[in-house]
């Protein structure tokens, strides 16, 4: 039985099993690979999307729990207009490999969603589950802070 | 990057070498007999292909693969210099497997010279070696020489293109070559009139290339620049096609769980994995199995419901057992000399020290684990594969299926990570295997992170035994004995490795790795002995970054810092005073890290400094690491770090390897560990063998210096001295000296 799905505010519908975990439904039937796989046990956080607005890893969500509209990297900006992390992210050319850094994005944005002017302790707590094996946390930190103030002076 | 990058990559990743309605510059002196690989069935034609011009614009091939340390950016950037076109019109591009892209630099760096103190005549002594990787076509991205091995190379690739362009434009302008300009991807004339690259490129590809000169580095726009990197935008938008992103018309997905210790099955049970929805079927692979999907999950859940009974492991089967084996080298006489300054074995008079010291075996554990795709058909393969080594990839395919070479096309993506676990060809030849019992159809690979823990190319475990003596706060002698197994050695049975280390080990007469980050320091002591001690085991082992510096540095420079304490010495001034009379430069990167982490200041109660020095793959690099006691644990708060590349050709990435080779190195000292029971690794996943994240991530400084003579590395060399630097700041804050790795078991961290 197909599963319809919202996913960057386009209609998928999905004819695998209930329990298969979204990052696999993303990217094997969806083509969607800009969400990566690095762990599938949400000990990298290289999955992470948004789901209803909120930052999940994608290999624990399954296909029938999927509850609300679901935004990937492909759908955080786009070639035209990237998002304000995005631009932060370009701007302090924070990637080395870049394989972890939608997962880092997409965190980084669900951070600065709930909190627009985040410490850097604040940084250090919702990030933390973001594993990154090149070190390029410095350049997330400034990117995050950059973001956040481009998004407080749009505001 | 506008859509010539699609455009281009798209062709690329479909398996067409051939850029359509391109046409290719090179530089014939350097590649003679090895035919231009972008023009095929042309392969009389004696020109490389570093630069194409097409349609609608610039694309730079790059032999060297991009696994996040910015080659493609600074490769470019060598090539862009000199032909004159706008850094945002540029398209870069993998190679695919050529005689025309081996690397010039890799076996000249296997000759037994003292880096540090290379003369002009050695240093043309190794480029003569280099012709070695033409001969065998060895197309690797390792060692850290890509610079090396592309600093003059790609800016005469770039200067040639640039030339007969001109040439091409004086005769339809009516002007001689020099008298003409070119900027912008055209060739401008006295009068003003131009003519775009685009224009002249056919005619172009006729002329013999004349012998050009360089540009004098003081006109320099991009070299020496911090450069938007080419790969960025791709990288943050999700475009980015690594090789476990690469989607084919009709393509299954497969896992495989090969034995974890290492040998065959005795029998196996597949009825539970047969019975699963989506699975399409079980392959019986000799030492393991494969499982085909219609997902990759629904693969690596079948696959892990496959009942197996392994054979056992040929190696000791326990962490203990594998250390006594390298505890034992020790009995037998030493199998390499690194170094043997003076009369270490004479009776010195002052205060003798000694230490045994040890490191676990290391992981890779790339972000992106293993995996690669392929395509089976009946006379030909196709491989997608993020590799360091195209070429070697090739044959080792090619082998395995019983194709010729010319038959297997190896597609070369981005990685998510090396780290110098993808210059093997594993991953590759599974997919190849796997592919060739489905003919037709194409096969992605991807291995679980458990397979790509309990399979990996482990960092060797390693001890060594050391002895110093100081007296009257001078060094008199020190006398190293290391025992690992052989990387080198160990690499020569794996196809995919096997022509560069064997031609490695012939140039160095003995494992130079081995006993890096020790035999190869800058400093004068007056009796200065460095021997290694060869384990023989068959436990699977592999080039980790640094190699055996990330080791050798820590033993070395940890008990350096013992002998400067044993002398009663600033433990910076010590390190100073030794690199003055050998290594200008390395003196001045320890003066300089001094100044910047404020060194001679007394730090307040509970915070401590350590520093730490290693010289390796042409550059020394100096770290002072600033560790702080907080109520939870010992927080590494600051790192200040110096470096001497000779040139840094793109600062800004240079500091971002800097960074990220010392939190490679420190994640490693604080928790890397893999540990074997029943000869299988322990440890599976990120929850038990993880790295530092950002709350545990310190602030960084970095300062990058130009004094030195060569241009040296850039990518490996923040990795050794991070683990000393460390080890030596918990010293001055615990007065613990802990010498064996990881730091974990002893210090609580935060």
């Amino acid at each position: 039985m197909a599963v319809s799905i919202v996913v960057n505010g386009g209609e998928y519908e999905s004819q695998s099993a209930p329990d298969t975990p979204l990052l696999w439904v993303l990217r094997d039937e969806f083509g969607l690979t800009g969400t990566k796989f690095g762990c599938g046990v949400a000990a990298c956080g290289a999955c992470t999307v948004h789901v209803g607005g909120e930052a999940r890893r994608s290999c624990q969500v399954s296909l029938g729990d999927v509850d609300g509209p679901v935004t990937t990297i492909e759908g955080l900006g786009s070639q035209e207009a990237l998002s304000a992390v995005q631009t932060a992210w370009i701007d302090n050319q924070v990637a080395q490999c870049g394989y972890c850094q939608a997962g880092q994005q997409m965190q980084a944005a669900s951070l600065l969603a709930q909190n627009p002017s985040p410490t850097d302790r604040d940084i250090d707590e919702a990030m933390n589950g973001n594993l990154c094996r090149c070190g390029t946390y410095p350049r997330i930190r400034a990117a995050i802070h950059a973001a956040a103030a481009a998004l407080s002076t749009e505001a | 990057m506008g859509r010539v990058a699609k455009i281009a990559r798209r062709t690329f990743l479909i398996g067409s070498v051939a850029v359509t309605g391109g046409v290719a510059f090179g530089v014939y002196k350097f590649v003679e007999g090895a035919p231009n690989p972008l023009q095929s069935g042309e392969g009389s034609v004696s020109l490389n292909a570093f630069v194409v011009i097409t349609d609608e614009g610039v694309t730079l091939v790059s032999p060297k693969a991009e696994m996040g340390q910015g080659v493609h950016t600074t490769w470019a950037a060598l090539i862009a210099e000199e032909l004159d076109v706008d850094w945002k019109d540029i398209t870069v591009i993998h190679g695919p497997p050529a005689k025309a892209y081996y690397n010039s630099a890799l076996f000249g760096m296997a000759l037994p010279f003292t880096d540090y103190k290379v003369n002009d005549f050695q240093q043309a002594m190794r480029k003569l070696a280099g012709n070695g990787a033409k001969l065998l076509s060895l197309q690797m991205t390792g060692g850290s020489t890509s610079m090396r091995d592309g600093f003059e190379r790609m800016r005469l690739a770039g200067a040639t293109a640039r030339e007969v362009l001109k040439r091409v434009a004086a005769n339809r302008m009516g002007f001689k070559p020099d008298e003409l300009e070119t900027r912008n991807a055209m060739v401008i004339g006295p009068d003003g009139q131009s003519l775009t690259y685009q224009e002249l490129a056919s005619e172009a590809a006729e002329i013999n290339p004349p012998k050009v000169e360089l540009r004098d580095p003081s006109t320099w726009r991009y070299l020496g620049k911090t450069l938007p990197r080419v790969d960025m935008e791709d990288k943050i938008t999700g475009k980015a096609t690594y090789s476990i992103d690469v989607v084919l018309e009709g393509m299954k997905f497969a896992a495989v769980r090969m034995s974890p210790k290492r040998q065959g099955m005795r029998r196996y049970d597949a009825s539970a994995a047969k019975a699963m929805y989506g699975v399409d079927g079980v392959l019986d692979m000799g030492e393991g199995v494969a499982v085909i999907a219609d997902n990759t999950w629904i693969a690596m859940q079948a696959v892990e419901a496959i009942d197996i009974d392994w054979e056992p492991a040929i190696y000791p089967e326990t962490t203990e057992g594998l250390m006594d084996e390298v505890a034992a080298a020790f009995n037998a006489a030493p199998s390499t000399i690194g170094r043997d300054d003076g009369k270490v074995d004479d009776d010195h008079p002052g205060t003798e020290i000694s230490a045994e010291y040890s490191v676990p075996f290391l992981a890779h554990a790339t972000m992106e684990p293993m995996n690669a795709t392929a395509l089976y058909t009946e006379d030909a393969l196709t491989v997608w594969c993020g590799n360091q080594s195209p070429t070697a990839i090739q044959s080792a395919c090619a082998a395995e299926i019983g194709l010729d070479p010319d038959r297997v096309t190896v597609n070369t993506t981005v990685m998510g990570g090396g780290f110098g676990r993808r210059g093997e060809a594993d991953a590759a030849i599974l997919a190849a295997r796997i592919a060739k019992k489905r003919p037709g159809m194409p096969i992605k690979l991807t291995w679980s992170r458990e397979e790509d823990m309990r399979r990996d190319f482990y960092r060797p475990a390693a001890m060594a035994r050391m002895r110093g003596v100081v007296n009257d706060g001078q060094p008199i002698a020190v006398d190293v004995s290391f025992a690992a197994t052989s990387v080198i050695l160990q690499t020569m049975a794996r196809p995919a490795l096997a022509p560069w280390t064997r031609e490695q080990a012939v140039l160095s007469g003995s494992d130079p790795e081995g006993l890096s980050g020790a035999h190869d320091q800058p400093y004068s002591i007056p009796n200065y002995r460095v021997r290694g001690h060869l384990v023989s085991s068959p436990l699977p082992i592999g080039y980790w970054r640094a190699v055996g510096a990330s080791f050798g540095g820590f033993f070395f420079d940890s008990f350096i810092d013992e002998m400067a304490h044993a002398a009663g010495r600033d433990p910076l001034a010590f390190r100073v005073d030794m690199a003055r009379e050998e290594h200008g430069p390395s003196a001045k990167v320890l003066e300089t890290v001094g100044e910047m982490s404020n060194w001679s200041q007394a730090r307040a109660d509970g915070r401590a400094l350590g520093v730490g020095f290693t010289y390796s793959f042409g550059s020394p690099v100096a770290q002072v690491v600033e560790v702080v006691q907080e109520a939870a644990g010992i927080r590494i708060a600051n790192v200040w770090i110096a470096t001497d590349v000779g040139i840094a050709l793109d600062p800004g990435n240079i500091e971002a390897q800097m960074t990220g080779g010392c939190l490679f190195g420190l994640s490693a000292a604080v928790m890397g560990e893999i540990t074997f029971s029943d000869g299988e690794a322990e440890q599976s996943n990120f929850y038990d063998y993880d790295a530092l994240r950002m709350a545990s991530s310190p602030a960084f400084e970095v300062q990058i210096l130009e004094n030195a003579t060569y241009l040296g590395g850039v990518g490996e060399i923040g990795t050794p001295p991070a683990a000393p630097a460390l080890g030596n700041a918990l010293f001055a804050l615990t007065g613990q000296r802990v010498r064996k790795l990881p730091f974990n078991r002893d210090f609580t961290f935060v």
